[in-house]
């Protein structure tokens, strides 16, 4: 039974924009293997860090939405882990209104909450 | 010399409120940083609910959220100067 999990990592910001780019796919790539299927991804490029990880003030942000069985996360964290380019990884399970959330993320750019802060 | 039992004046304590169940919000985005600074102290620390006035449930959201930010350094684990 497929359940809906998102994803977000970090890489160190010492890659080039290509490493950056090929870190990600090949993360995204254990996860099509897998059988998962990629609903959203986001790429929040480089931030500045509350606090420092492994000694770096900045990280890679990197957001993956996929639908998968449960058993695939596994395969996916175990590949997170073993790779040292990536700091630090949280990877959840969705609920519907999750899932509700992040549809309305993806088109209204502003949902309730932001709407009231804009106005 | 302040009086002992001066009078508490009604009209200024707004009733509190639970933000979520009013505003109708369903799910509290860990993601979303500048959202989240709304429920934690200058030092980085969870307000308790006698502060905000949330129900336990949102509460128990608004606490994980705010831990899985700390976890992405979306949020400082604690911090002297934070807003």
């Amino acid at each position: 039974m497929k359940k809906s999990y998102e994803s977000v990592f970090i890489l160190t910001p010492v890659l080039s924009e290509t490493q950056m780019k090929d870190t990600a796919d090949k993360l995204k790539k254990v996860l099509t293997d897998s059988g998962a299927e990629l609903i959203n991804e986001e790429n929040w490029g480089l931030k500045k860090l509350a606090y420092p990880i492994q000694h770096k003030t900045t990280g890679f942000y990197y957001l993956v939405e996929f639908n998968s069985e449960p058993d695939s996360v596994n395969a996916f964290e175990i590949a997170c882990r073993r790779d040292e380019k990536v700091m630090r990884f949280l990877t959840i399970s969705l609920d519907k209104h999750a899932l509700e959330y992040n549809d309305k993320r993806r088109k209204g750019e502003f949902n309730k909450k932001k709407e009231e802060v804009a106005s | 010399m302040t009086l002992i039992n001066e009078p508490v004046n009604r009209a200024d304590h707004k009733k509190k409120y639970c933000r979520f169940k009013k505003n109708g919000i369903k799910y509290i985005d860990y993601k979303d940083a500048n959202f989240l600074l709304k429920f934690v102290n200058e030092q980085g620390k969870i307000l308790p609910r006698r502060i905000t006035g949330t129900s336990l449930k949102f509460q128990k959201k608004v606490g994980q959220a705010v831990k899985r930010a700390r976890h992405l350094a979306l949020l400082p684990y604690v911090t002297d100067s934070l807003k």
